[in-house]
């Protein structure tokens, strides 16, 4: 029993840390994209790690401030939208889907190489760049606070608040956005992007706005994760992120402007959740060690993933809060 | 410039590394890098997952191309403080292992006088390395038997072209199906990649489990390929395709399905990589201009055989045929008599049966990793996609190049950022020609 309470304070403050901001801004991106312009963006977690490294680069490696950083960050991923963009976004959804998918791998290895290293800190990546940051905490970040039966570091605390604020902003934003006339004829690019030309409106630059204003979104993810954990590393980037990230989109509902926050708050409480209950099962022995392992419940959160998608998918594509005539999923 | 030494190091810019010298026997030195660089990849990919559970090592391997593996060469280990850990002596294979007390920093240092005759140690003969916790921590020596400075580019880029043949040929393998099943259904799949690990496991598993040579274990392993691509079909998307899903939607599943399958293959088969058994001699032959291990001649040798017969029987049998017609116009071909679903399930077993050929001959050069597929997958889509996506005979034509180009950057990117090369490769063919060089206008939307 008590182990059971515990699993669900650490699945809580997992659901409503860093982490969830994290792909909750990961989701309202890639909503931007997907949700509205039906883009097929794979390549998010390309975005944040541009947005996380411009930081980490920025004040670790060239000893500039923080907020100088965070605009750093924020032209990287806006440069990589423009260049992802140019080429890919007059093509069918599949071709886009394929060179996105590409360009984060891509350059997830090339951070990671050796001849990378001297500016992103290769495999070991880079620390010590949210100082500034962390310091501006109205609390004492050194100690802790016990918040719903967890302990909570004051800097993830100020993290987590300050990460919250922003997707609540930008939830505002998109929301605005949307409800605008530029935000219609995304939807309607989305829905026929024949008919859109046809009205005389360029869907190219829409198109393209569309990707960098996600993307930019993306970033501003990256920073909170790398802010939040104190280190930017380029593993931490896999591309499987990504995909977390539609699972979180497509459970909260696509083409709503909450449907990422409220997938993203579920989703990982209910894979820190399945994380935690398993370890304390195995600890006790309920589930033998030889069926399964304490090192192997770290994959079982993208097992979860896998099967959620698909099923997600296949049965209520729509998923919690969305529209199913909205849903048009075989948009270009 | 150095020759090829030890190894098991971090795959870095090993550029020289990897000329081979005229006299001697030089060893699959490329595969190894090659190997280096995916096991390397994974030990970080795993980051929660293995790492925590091991106690940290030392490891390395003596070796030269000429000399062979250098048994019985004392390694000795010790803090940074000068206190001897450990000793050990490198046995047969030329490799040593020390358990360290924790993490921290060490010198690793080897007995210079104990080499073999012509063996001599460029530079320093210890090196000081930092062990993170739960790290298997691999250091490396330089060594020189001698036979440096007299590869020249051309015969370098000849290896390479060489090398990046069998690659290419290995990559088409492994893209017909995934090209076919794009032609045919409209599915850009996702988990492909997974068809071809599964396929090297299952043949890993037939061989080093139950003990059979590797021959017969690739073919008990191709029919695997084909089963479980025949129950991809059966099971998943022709139901699907009979709910009307539509391909965004499709391809989100296949993507799911892909997580599912390559994490779950990481629970079962652990992180780790291992080799097939009982493959004989990995010493590569002189061929005059290149060389190479039988084990690629081999690999060669059944691609283009497969190649071969995969392209008579898509020109000359019926259901070949019956094939090329359904991924030209699926409604004709359905409204001219052919079964369409029939001919789906029969893409899908062969896709099946040659991507599990094409893992076992990775798993021969690269052993046998848990998202060996997934590395796969992105080149095989840039092969496909540059060959044009939908056509048997593209697939083909366009993997060869980027195998070819994948290798061949080599000669002016370090090794670590080969695979950049090929994923840029295909980013560049999207501007130039997206529809790809064999595939047709109107496909692309």
């Amino acid at each position: 029993m008590g182990d059971l309470l515990n699993a669900f304070a650490v699945a809580g403050k997992s659901a409503l840390g860093f982490q969830a901001v994290f792909f909750a801004l990961l989701a309202i991106g890639l909503n931007v994209h997907f949700g509205y312009t039906g883009l097929l963006n794979f390549g998010q977690i390309a975005f944040a790690m541009l947005g996380g490294f411009g930081i980490a680069i920025s004040v670790s490696q060239w000893g500039l401030n923080f907020w100088v950083g965070v605009l750093v960050g924020i032209v990287a991923t806006v440069v990589l939208a423009l260049l992802l963009g140019l080429p890919t976004l007059r093509l069918r959804a599949d071709y886009l889907a394929i060179a996105t998918i590409a360009t984060a791998e891509g350059l997830r290895l090339l951070f990671r190489s050796v001849s990378a290293s001297e500016v992103t800190g290769g495999t070991r990546g880079l620390s010590a760049f949210n100082g500034d940051f962390v310091s501006l905490a109205p609390w004492d970040t050194g100690q802790r606070y016990s918040v719903l039966g967890t302990r909570w570091s004051g800097g993830e605390l100020w993290v987590a608040l300050v990460g919250w604020l922003l997707v609540a902003l930008l939830c505002l934003l998109v929301w605005l956005l949307m409800r605008s006339p530029w935000g219609r004829v995304l939807k309607a690019i989305r829905e026929d992007e024949d008919a859109v030309r046809a009205l005389g409106k360029n869907v190219y630059l829409y198109k393209m706005q569309s990707l960098v204003l996600g993307g930019v979104i993306g970033g501003l993810g990256g920073m909170v994760y790398v802010i939040g954990t104190g280190a930017a590393n380029p593993d931490q980037f896999q591309n499987a992120n990504t995909f977390l990230a539609y699972a979180v989109l497509i459970l909260g509902g696509a083409a709503r402007v909450l449907g990422p926050v409220v997938g993203a708050i579920i989703l990982l409480f209910v894979i820190q959740f399945a994380d935690t209950g398993l370890r304390a099962l195995i600890n006790n022995g309920v589930i033998p060690e030889g069926l399964l392992s304490a090192t192997d419940v770290a994959q079982i959160r993208f097992v979860l993933v896998g099967l959620g998608l698909m099923l997600l998918l296949v049965f209520r594509p729509q998923g919690i809060f969305g529209d199913r005539r909205e849903v048009m999923l075989d948009a270009r | 410039m150095r020759h090829p030494s030890a190894t098991t190091g971090r795959p870095g810019p090993h550029r020289s590394a990897i000329r081979p010298g005229p006299g001697g026997v030089v060893r699959g030195v490329l595969l190894r890098l090659l190997l280096l660089l995916v096991a390397a990849t994974g030990l970080a990919l795993l980051v929660p997952g293995i790492a925590s559970a091991e106690g940290e090592t030392i490891v390395g391997t003596l070796q030269t191309s000429r000399s062979g593996p250098i048994e019985g060469i004392e390694v000795t280990v010790a803090t940074a403080d000068g206190d001897e850990v450990d000793s050990v002596e490198t046995d047969e294979e030329g490799k040593f292992a020390v358990e360290v007390p924790g993490a921290g920093q060490y010198t690793v240092s080897i007995d210079a006088d104990s080499l073999p005759e012509g063996v001599v140690i460029t530079g320093e003969d210890s090196r000081t390395v930092t062990v993170d916790a739960g790290r298997r921590q691999p250091v490396q020596f330089g060594l020189n038997d001698g036979s440096q400075g007299s590869g020249s580019g051309n015969i370098q880029a000849i290896q390479l072209l060489v090398d990046g043949l069998r690659f290419g040929l290995l990559i088409a393998i492994s893209a017909v199906g995934l090209s076919l099943i794009f032609g045919t259904t409209g599915l850009t799949n996702f988990a492909h990649g997974e068809l071809v690990t599964i396929g090297a496991l299952f043949a890993w598993w037939v061989n080093t489990g139950l003990g059979v040579p590797l021959l017969p274990a690739a073919i008990i392993a191709m029919i695997g390929g084909a089963a479980f691509g025949a129950l991809n079909e059966l099971g998943l998307w022709r139901p699907l395709r009979r709910r009307g899903t539509g391909l965004v939607a499709a391809l989100v599943v296949s993507i799911g399905l892909s997580l599912l399958l390559r994490y779950l293959i990481q629970i079962l088969y652990g992180g780790g990589s291992n080799p097939y058994q009982g493959l004989g001699t990995s010493r590569a032959v002189d061929y005059g201009l290149f060389r190479l291990t039988n084990q690629s001649l081999v690999s060669i040798v059944i691609s283009v055989v497969v190649l071969v017969l995969v392209a008579v029987m898509l020109q000359r049998t019926k259901i070949g045929k019956a094939m090329r017609a359904v991924a030209d116009n699926r409604d004709l071909a359905a409204s001219s008599g052919i079964n369409v679903n029939r001919v789906i399930l029969v893409v899908w077993m062969m896709g099946g049966a040659l991507a599990a050929l094409g893992g076992v001959l990775l798993g021969l050069s690269d052993q046998v990793r848990w998202d060996m597929g997934f590395q796969l997958l992105l080149l095989m889509f840039a092969g496909v996609t540059l060959g044009g996506l939908g056509t048997a005979y593209g697939a083909l034509v366009g993997s060869v190049i980027v195998g070819v180009f994948v290798q061949m950057s080599t000669l002016v990117i370090p090794n670590d950022v080969k695979y950049v090369g090929g994923l840029l490769l295909l980013i560049v063919i999207l501007v130039i020609r997206p529809q790809g060089i064999l595939g047709s206008r109107a496909r692309i939307g």
